[in-house]
């Protein structure tokens, strides 16, 4: 009935696996508990978890990358506590418990944080930045949420019903084969990754179609935004990748529950065959990962350099070069496997090719500032942190796209500095620099500068002290993954890094009080105007946070910086002849519906549940039926009422909340059409 | 704001001193940096080199945009602000061109010392190469030694006036066979068969591992590779070819078996063309068998 489903799933095998299930469970019951006590499950339910909202969508998004940011943290601080005291000794964790840890952290960091962090700002974001009113498929939308809210789920409860998989993020076979690891973790990781996959997957071709179909008038390809640009590529890098996952997940599902042979050592697998198709999705995702925040970084850097972005065409081809390049790379993450010197040279040249377009961008940034005004907003902050940090990544990352320097390095702590030196401050600082940009579109009120910067100056001291020692144990021959050590000479370094970790740690706390420390204070941080920067770009036009439909008229644009065009020209804030109705899509509540489904159907089939598998699958059917079926799924918000909300909105603007465009103009030019507001 | 940038500078100034002065202990022993061998010494070289001609673009990368960062500060009045200026043909010709040109560079280097440093090219020497066969197990190495006929867990000894060539499986997960000192590392895959050519320009003991995470004994899959003088190996040898132990199909059975930390083990025989058996055994079709003891190898059990 259960299927190997028994009581053993509970975790008693060490006290650490304990603790971490109850703190799970225990942080479950407080969420349940505060939404009863606050009555707020009618809200929730009706405002928020059915919602197709993009916007709505988005910070359900980014909610969700926060929790996991902070379980996946806590994997990474076990990890190096174990590792600061681990010489000569077994430390804290036993060594089945640390795999499970490094395999957890790097799953949940990068599925579970990076891809719906991005995910969440890009639906923000992106349809207010080409004056579009929602994306292209919004139930669609709320389905690939809901998705990656199962894949998350899934990881979450491995720590409560069972283990989870031991075989490392990239679950290399044949140790993820049935053989090595029976139990039931590599099947959580398989299945968490499917789930997911198929959200990531969708959100691809969801906002391909947004982009090349709802840009308003006026915005041609080349009057698009930067983030905008990179969404586009990583959306297309998304719908070409992520099919590669799901078909190598698949793989190793049939290896391990029906006993096929892919990836088996005997009877004609093949485990290099995994390597292959993992990475030509996973060299691809890291792209997918980088790019958004590289379209952040252009974004903030042009609006706090209060200048136009220097050289907008060659970031765009460069960022389509870098789109297009990602594809023929990925063997470079197994230069080591024996191939022939000519692939080896092949891959390796490949991969430093894209250092050029890279560079490209940090010099166009870097000229985007000259002649600039900078502020050190923390967003901007953030940047400048990423510009100095990325380069010392960039560099390390040619030294390994050189096959010899790689039989080296390859394996080794040098490679985890590498690629954490690329997705912090690459990634995960430019997703901060864009919660810290758009909080206020998002919600209508600022972010504490204060402690913005503090978690900035946290981040990046703890980031130093946390991979710099790692770089110089590759050197001394220290392998990733290990549980302890019999080297005296690296423990100094790891302790190093172990207090880097602490120090990240304060960052987050910094961020959390951030968050708290803006909301109690929101009345006297209000965001009046929709545009608390000063900003350049369409999704400032609009109130905040935007009323339902964004824009009452689709605007009609003329510049790159269309916003920043027609606050300077005096025709921003104006209201327009007439108002018309507006068509809007329904909620639904077959979105979180479907991913409570998937979670079942995972579930089942981590366990071996087949009965309870073919019912949830079933049901996922008949919801697509219904789905598929209802012909009435959009509903009109009168002219009237639109009038209302936008009359309301502009009588509350005054002069006084408008920023000056007077500093914008060369000396001495006219000023007379030109919005005027506080100096 | 500013205020705020400067006072938190302080820390961090502080913090990172501290970093660097802990950086130099232990160094001094990293294999990597001071290799042993003239294949790993090429390949630090090449990293190095590298790593000096990208100093080109990443130095002025890194200090333009501080200088930037403060120069264009927005309480610096005196500054020019120009904020339509937003392009530059001799900006833009610059930075495609000049990292392009390093990496034409970077990429001739590439070329050439892949095939140079290509793990499988066989090393000239004075004498032929020495060869071994390494095998990787749950959670140990063995090495077979065709010359001698005898074989050692967790301990690779070899003449040092040789080239030492490594012809590496796995019968169990993928490993990597690394002995940093002397060079890179080759992966071990069960059912193929991978090399790897090395050279010790010094007598020595060096550090060896699996670098591929393969389970709960990884840790402590550690070897200790022996660069031996032609009087230490000779000694080696006879001593090794005298222990009563011998790696029949049997004992290698035993010996596969999932154990962590073993000590070092040496026998003066073993089952005959055993490398090859454990190849065979992954093979889509394995039988008809010649002995009892490939069968035994090959089905993995009695």
């Amino acid at each position: 009935m259960l299927g190997r489903l028994t009581i053993e799933a509970i975790p008693l095998y060490s006290w650490v696996a304990m603790g971490g299930a109850a703190v799970t469970v225990a942080g479950g019951l407080a969420v349940f508990l505060l939404i009863t006590y606050l009555r707020a499950w009618k809200v929730l339910w009706t405002d928020w978890l059915t919602s197709v909202d993009h916007k709505r969508i988005g910070i359900m998004y980014v909610v969700l990358a926060l929790v996991m940011l902070v379980r996946g943290f806590v994997d990474a601080l076990m990890m190096r506590a174990q590792q600061a005291i681990a010489l000569n000794s077994e430390g804290y964790l036993p060594p089945e418990h640390f795999e499970q840890i490094f395999s957890s952290h790097g799953t949940i960091m990068i599925f579970f944080v990076a891809m719906p962090f991005l995910t969440g700002l890009i639906n923000i974001i992106v349809p207010q930045q080409i004056g579009a009113r929602d994306v292209a498929f919004p139930f669609l939308n709320s389905v690939s949420l809901w998705l990656t809210a199962a894949g998350a789920a899934l990881v979450l409860v491995s720590l409560v019903i069972g283990k989870f998989s031991t075989a490392g993020w990239t679950g290399y076979p044949p140790y993820s084969g049935i053989e090595y690891s029976p139990g039931v973790g590599v099947d959580y990781w398989i299945w968490a990754l499917f789930v997911s996959g198929v959200g990531s997957t969708l959100s691809g071709i969801n906002f391909i179609v947004t982009i090349v179909k709802n840009r308003c008038p006026g915005m041609t390809y080349m009057r698009m935004p930067m983030f905008t640009w990179t969404t586009l590529c990583i959306s297309i890098l998304i719908a070409f990748a992520f099919p590669a996952l799901t078909v190598v997940a698949a793989q190793l599902a049939l290896d391990r529950t029906l006993g096929f042979h892919f990836f088996t050592n005997g009877d004609g697998g093949n485990m290099m065959m995994f390597a292959n198709l993992l990475w030509i999705w996973g060299h691809p995702e890291v792209y997918i990962l980088i790019l958004p925040a590289f379209g952040i970084f252009s974004e903030v850097v042009s609006t706090f350099s209060r200048k136009r972005l220097f050289g907008y065409k060659s970031l765009v081809y460069a960022t389509a070069c870098i789109a297009l390049l990602s594809f023929t790379v990925w063997l470079h993450h197994f230069f080591t496997m024996g191939s022939s010197a000519n692939v080896n040279a092949v891959f390796g040249i490949a991969t430093m090719i894209i250092a050029v377009p890279t560079g490209v961008k940090i010099f166009d940034w870097m000229f985007t500032m000259y002649r600039g005004r900078i502020e050190f907003h923390p967003s901007m902050v953030f940047t400048i942190g990423f510009m100095v940090t990325f380069v010392i990544g960039g560099v390390t990352g040619v030294l390994l796209a050189l096959p010899p320097a790689d039989y080296l390095m390859h394996n080794s702590t040098f490679l985890v500095a590498h690629f954490h030196n690329m997705l912090i401050p690459g990634a995960l600082f430019g997703y901060f620099a864009g919660l810290n940009y758009w909080f206020p579109k998002a919600f209508g009120f600022k972010l504490d500068a204060k402690w913005g910067i503090r978690s900035f100056w946290f981040w990046i001291v703890g980031f130093y002290l946390a991979f710099m020692p790692l770089y110089v144990l590759g050197f001394m021959g220290m392998s990733r993954r290990m549980e302890h050590y019999a080297d005296p000479n690296w423990q100094p370094y790891l302790i190093v890094a172990f207090l880097g970790a602490v120090c990240v740690l304060c960052g987050i706390a910094c961020i959390a009080i951030q968050l708290y420390v803006s909301a109690k204070t929101w009345g006297s941080s209000r965001d009046v105007t929709g545009d608390p920067w000063n900003g350049r770009t369409l999704e400032w036009a609009t109130s905040s946070p935007p009323a339902e439909y964004n824009f009452a008229v689709l605007p009609e644009v003329s510049d790159i910086d269309a916003f920043h065009d027609m606050k300077i020209k005096g025709t921003a804030y104006r209201a327009p002849h007439q108002y018309e109705d507006i068509v809007m899509p329904k909620k639904s509540a077959l979105g979180p519906i479907l991913g409570a489904l998937a979670f079942g159907l995972g579930f089942a089939m981590v366990w071996y549940i087949w009965w309870l598998a073919a019912l949830c699958f079933a049901l996922c059917l008949v919801c697509v039926g219904i789905r598929a079926s209802d012909d009435n799924t959009d509903y009109v918000i009168p002219a009237g009422e639109v009038a209302r909300q936008e009359n309301e909105r502009l009588a509350r603007l005054t002069p006084a909340d408008m920023h000056d465009m007077r500093d914008f103009l060369p000396r001495g030019a006219a000023s007379g059409s030109v919005l005027q507001g506080r100096v | 704001m500013q205020d705020i940038l400067c006072r938190s500078l302080r820390p961090l100034f502080v913090l990172l001193a501290a970093g660097f002065l802990l950086q130099g202990c232990g160094v001094s022993d990293a294999p990597v940096l001071f290799p042993k061998g003239p294949i790993a010494l090429a390949e630090r070289n090449l990293l190095f080199i590298a790593f000096g001609l990208m100093m080109i673009v990443a130095i002025p990368a890194i200090l333009l945009t501080l200088l930037f960062v403060w120069r264009y500060r927005r309480s610096n009045e005196t500054a020019t602000y120009q904020p339509e200026w937003d392009g530059s043909w001799k900006v833009e010709t610059v930075v495609w061109l000049v990292p392009a040109a390093i990496i034409v560079v970077l990429g001739t280097l590439v070329w050439t010392n892949t095939h140079r440093l290509d793990p499988y090219r066989e090393l000239a020497g004075d004498k032929p190469a020495f060869k071994v066969q390494a095998i990787a197990l749950d959670w140990k190495w063995l090495f077979l030694y065709p010359e001698l006929g005898v074989a050692s867990v967790n301990e690779l000894a070899f003449p040092q006036d040789r080239p030492l060539s490594i012809e590496i499986t796995s019968d169990t997960v993928m490993n990597s066979l690394m002995i940093p000192a002397l060079g890179g590392q080759i992966y071990a895959m069960a059912g193929m068969r991978s090399e790897l050519n090395l050279i010790a320009s010094e007598t020595g003991v060096f550090m060896g591992r699996n670098t591929m995470y393969s389970g709960d004994g990884f840790s402590d899959q550690h070897f200790k590779a022996h660069a031996m003088s032609e009087a230490d190996f000779t000694a080696w040898t006879t001593k090794v070819s005298g222990e009563a132990q011998v790696l029949d199909a049997d004992a290698y059975l035993k010996l596969r078996e999932q154990s962590i930390a073993d000590p070092v083990a040496h026998f003066s025989a073993y089952e005959k063309d055993l490398f090859k058996l454990i190849l065979r055994k992954y093979a889509p079709i394995v039988g008809p068998y010649e002995s009892e003891a490939a069968e035994l190898i090959c089905r993995g059990a009695a």
